[in-house]
């Protein structure tokens, strides 16, 4: 897509995205023990496509992720099966998942269910 | 605060239709508002309680609470239920205290919260008190391998004796739907029918304990709990037991959640196959216990969400100087249940099977442990047995944790394997 537009790198162009990113459910353990993140990304992602969900969760991986499990976190790219997302309490299902085109100020919740009972 | 702009059609709940939908409800796809959400996952379970008769008015009923979430959700569901539907039924929470530190002081203090905001007494009963021994001692001594099957076998007796001590015969737990199809497909890998049979129904009662077991959320989705749990604002505690492997429950669970991901309804789907098998399971079969010796721990009945040994406790093979308890653990586990072997119902599994011969026939004559006077089909219970062990051992375990220092893993436990396939295998040859 933007192979000749080499010169941009990410967020250039567009104000970077403010989100409030929040883990429970024990998936706090996997980001520094830390339940709310207030962070910025980038407004667009390396295709220069506007930032999506999927976007986000390759940045939080490379970026905000220090513990080295990532598989507890993602499988296969993609969040791992039985941790819900929740888009400003909406449960990200009803918002397109991978594809949601996160907004500023949007609290994104990321809650294990694979703990015990 | 009402909102700003008129909400569009497709994101109205399709209940009420005049609230936004929070939730996408995974056994039907229903989109719901929070208000909606919460008045149908309490209903479901209604229906659950009202439809096998599940509660007797007048009775005390105690909750098998961990601080996790399914028993926390299970508590205050159950409250608002008693409340709304006027069940008469006292309930109290019962938590067990395996003295695991950074674990268990940790979520027991949510319980005791719990407590108070439900207004339910609250008992708890620790290992150390009953048995001599926490968690954090037993693994000191035996190491970290086979200590599930200590705390499984600790835990049914712990809150049979807690609920005694209340003066209560039934205990409710928090098993859900997802719990209960991993259990359902883990005894199908195994071709274990007799556990199949029972995992499915969802109250229990054996002749080895007076006190019944049940499981309100069976038909409960893991999801709508948590999404139950945060939308009303539950306080729950959610940390892995540090000392539980991640075996083949682990796999099990991996399995349910990616089917879950591509056909939301297989979980309720796997959990009815389950209820549709246990019909068709011979009764001979239901009272067999059909796995081999070692893995025949009481997991499978315990250990998959009962006060909070949710994902561990594949109840696997022994380790370390377990060999001499899992000999009198065997013994107390053919003469448990009428031995009849059905052979064609035993799939033939691992080698060490099919050495099996045919056990005699056995009348299971239950009475009192001569040491602590639990019910069992033995001189000594199990927890005795495994005590038995644990306290002799002591200074041999000594010698034992400084040779597994030295040679590590892969040798020495693989040789414990092998001594413990052997020993089990002379037990069933005798």
């Amino acid at each position: 897509m933007g192979e000749q537009h080499d010169s941009s790198p990410n967020g250039v162009h567009s104000k970077p995205v403010t989100l409030d990113v929040e883990f429970s459910g024990g998936l706090e353990t996997l980001f520094s023990s830390q339940r709310s993140h207030r962070i910025q990304i980038p407004a667009k992602d390396d295709s220069e496509q506007p930032a999506n969900l999927g976007f986000l969760v390759r940045y939080l991986c490379e970026n905000l992720m220090k513990d080295k499990r990532k598989e507890l976190f993602v499988l296969e790219d993609r969040i791992r099966p039985g941790i819900l997302v929740l888009i400003n309490d909406v449960d990200w299902e009803l918002e397109g998942e991978e594809e949601y085109l996160v907004q500023d100020d949007d609290t994104i919740l990321f809650v294990s269910t694979l703990h015990g009972g | 605060m009402p909102p700003a702009l008129p909400i569009p059609a497709s994101k109205l709940c399709e209940s009420c239709r005049s609230t936004r939908a929070l939730i996408s409800r995974p056994k039907t796809h229903q989109k719901l508002c929070r208000l909606c959400f919460l008045a149908t996952f309490e209903s479901e379970i209604h229906a659950t309680i009202v439809s096998t008769n599940l509660f007797t008015r007048g009775s005390r009923v105690a909750i098998g609470a961990s601080g996790g979430k399914d028993s926390t959700v299970l508590a205050s569901v159950l409250k608002t239920l008693n409340e709304r539907y006027d069940y008469g039924v006292e309930f109290v929470l019962l938590s067990i205290d395996e003295g695991i530190k950074g674990y268990r002081d940790d979520s027991l203090e949510t319980v005791k919260r719990n407590a108070v905001q439900y207004g339910m007494e609250l008992a708890i009963v620790s290992y150390k008190e009953l048995y001599g021994w926490s968690m954090d001692s037993v693994v000191e001594s035996i190491g970290k391998k086979g200590n599930c099957t200590y705390c499984g076998v600790f835990r049914r007796q712990a809150l049979d004796r807690g609920a005694e001590r209340l003066g209560i015969n039934h205990v409710v737990t928090g098993h859900n739907a997802d719990d209960i199809a991993e259990t359902v497909l883990m005894n199908l890998l195994r071709g274990d029918l007799p556990r199949l049979h029972r995992c499915t129904s969802i109250i229990t009662s054996s002749t080895s304990s007076p006190i019944a077991r049940s499981k309100p959320l069976k038909y409960a989705y893991e999801k709508e709990i948590v999404l139950y749990a945060l939308h009303k604002k539950l306080d729950y505690f959610s940390t892995e037991c540090i000392y539980s492997p991640e075996a083949f429950r682990g796999s099990a669970r991996t399995l349910i959640k990616a089917l879950e991901k591509v056909r939301p309804s297989a979980i309720l789907d796997i959990v009815r196959s389950g209820e549709a098998f246990s019909t068709m399971i011979p009764t001979q079969a239901q009272t067999l216990d059909a796995r081999p010796p070692q893995e025949s721990g009481v997991e499978a009945d315990i250990g998959d969400g009962d006060a909070g040994c949710s994902n561990g406790g594949a109840g696997r093979s022994s380790g370390g100087e377990m060999e001499v308890m899992e000999k009198a653990l065997v013994a107390e586990m053919s003469g448990l249940e009428t031995q009849i072997i059905p052979t064609p119902y035993i799939a033939p599994g691992k080698p060490k099977k099919t050495k099996q011969t045919p056990k005699k026939i056995r009348e299971q004559k239950m009475s009192n442990c001569t040491r602590c006077g639990y019910l069992t089909s033995q001189k000594l219970c199990k927890a005795c047995t495994l005590l038995e062990g644990l306290n002799k051992n002591r200074p041999k375990t000594v010698v034992e944790v400084e040779a597994e220092i030295e040679d590590e893993e892969a040798s020495s436990s693989l040789r414990r394997g092998m001594e413990a396939i052997k020993l089990a295998e002379e037990v069933i040859m005798s």
